[in-house]
């Protein structure tokens, strides 16, 4: 493992794209920062700007408006970035796979890297995608 | 010429001051963790960043705005962060630079971080990092006054000497100038100054995460940003320096009192870095009244009574 990559896991500065979601994905990805979960302390920060950003989070369904926001959004960041398709909507559609708004589940309209199923998942289920992530990058 | 170009490039210049400014910054973070109860990062976490950002990560440039400026601005913030810290690291290591007058040429060199990140901004073409940019300005112009009422105390105290080293010495033969009255009334003033130069929190309007999303840094991505944050990270020790040079007499370098030299900046960073966690952001208008008013005020009942003698 080269020094850049080994500097790369270590340092993943991590944007947070929400789609048209309920909200409890986004809960549930603030609960990873917060004192209880700590990701900091695997230099996970969370970032304001796409353009710091390093892993592009997206949770919900892609819906027609959200879709050409999402193709901007992760056009604007810097590359290298992994994609992450948090929570059932993110990585399948889940319930709204019928509905006339879904254009998609995220990795029809970028590449996605991981997937985190859950309805909402976990925070110890985001972090183990993030580790795993980590260990194959 | 071979001894300046080690002065700026290596010790005390750029390598050693960005190296133990890194360091710093994650004390910083890791006291900012220890107080929310959290875990905090690795100690080599600022270098992950840093390289990070330098080796890996694309740089884009905004299509709207001045490519050229926009590159340019953060190499200024380092090397304006470099000049200050030779200025000021020079004599707190007891190395003489004959130059007698260098507390302006300091005075003017700290802003330069300051303007350059503006021009940056301003030169993105991003409406945020406009508003970041003119935040920025208006915090420049509230606090550089106090800043320079507080070097004034320092000059009246040590007996109209403009020359850092003087300074320095005087304190080591004396005592530090904090043990009197207007020393901790310039002491506090003076940490409220470098907490708006550093940026951190209740004077970071500029790169607000929540309502501006980092400001002035909006757009920066890949080695351009990796370069501001070495300024920052410069910055974040050279400002602590030089108040210990200022105030807490300076560095003492025989022996254990290297430890004791270490102690004084560690203390300076915490007391930014508890300020930091116990307050909130305020509003801009706010900020100015604060230093306008308040610290000004603080400052001129300093100099007052330095002219009585206290």
């Amino acid at each position: 493992m080269g020094f850049k990559s080994y500097c790369f896991k270590k340092s993943l500065w991590v944007f947070h794209f929400g789609g048209a979601s309920c909200n409890n994905c986004d809960i549930e990805i603030l609960d990873c920062l917060t004192p209880r979960h700590d990701l900091e302390r695997f230099g996970i920060l969370l970032v304001g700007s796409v353009r710091h950003a390093d892993v592009l989070l997206v949770n919900g369904i892609i819906n027609h408006h959200d879709k050409e926001r999402l193709i901007e959004v992760y056009n604007q960041a810097p590359k290298p970035i992994l994609v992450v398709a948090i929570g059932a909507c993110g990585c399948t559609g889940g319930l709204f796979t019928e509905s006339y708004t879904f254009a998609g589940p995220v990795d029809k309209v970028i590449p996605v890297n991981a997937y985190v199923p859950g309805c909402p998942p976990k925070p110890e289920a985001i972090i183990a995608g993030i580790v795993k992530l980590v260990n194959n990058s | 010429m071979a001894a300046s170009l080690f002065y700026f490039f290596i010790f005390p210049g750029l390598l050693f001051a960005a190296t133990i400014g890194a360091f710093l910054s994650w004390f910083d973070r890791k006291i900012t963790a220890r107080v929310q109860f959290r875990q905090g990062p690795p100690l080599l976490q600022p270098f992950y960043d840093f390289f990070k950002l330098l080796l890996v990560k694309e740089t884009i440039l905004p299509k709207q705005g001045s490519p050229m400026i926009f590159l340019l601005a953060p190499i200024f913030a380092v090397f304006g962060a470099t000049m200050a810290g030779v200025f000021i690291l020079l004599p707190l290591f007891n190395i003489t630079t004959g130059f007698r007058g260098d507390l302006l040429v300091i005075f003017y060199l700290l802003t330069i971080p300051s303007f350059s990140y503006i021009i940056g901004a301003l030169a993105s073409g991003n409406p945020l990092a406009a508003i970041g940019g003119s935040r920025e300005m208006k915090l420049i112009l509230g606090y550089e006054m106090t800043f320079i009422l507080v070097i004034a105390g320092v000059i009246m105290k040590c007996g109209q000497n403009f020359d850092l080293y003087t300074i320095i010495q005087t304190q080591q033969d004396g005592s530090p100038f904090i043990g009197s009255i207007s020393g901790v009334i310039l002491f506090i003033v003076g940490i409220f100054c470098v907490q708006a130069k550093l940026g951190l929190v209740p004077f970071d309007m500029p790169e607000a995460e929540a309502e501006i999303t980092d400001g002035i840094f909006i757009e920066y991505s890949g080695a351009a940003y990796a370069m501001i944050k070495l300024a920052k990270y410069m910055m974040f020790f050279i400002l602590p320096a030089f108040i210990v040079a200022l105030l807490l007499g300076g560095f003492n370098l025989h022996g254990i009192n290297i430890l004791w030299a270490l102690l004084k900046v560690l203390a300076v960073v915490l007391l930014l870095t508890l300020i930091r966690n116990t307050n909130p952001r305020v509003k801009i208008k706010q900020a100015i009244n604060f230093f306008m008013i308040w610290m000004n005020l603080l400052a001129v009942i300093a100099i007052v009574l330095i002219a009585f003698g206290l």
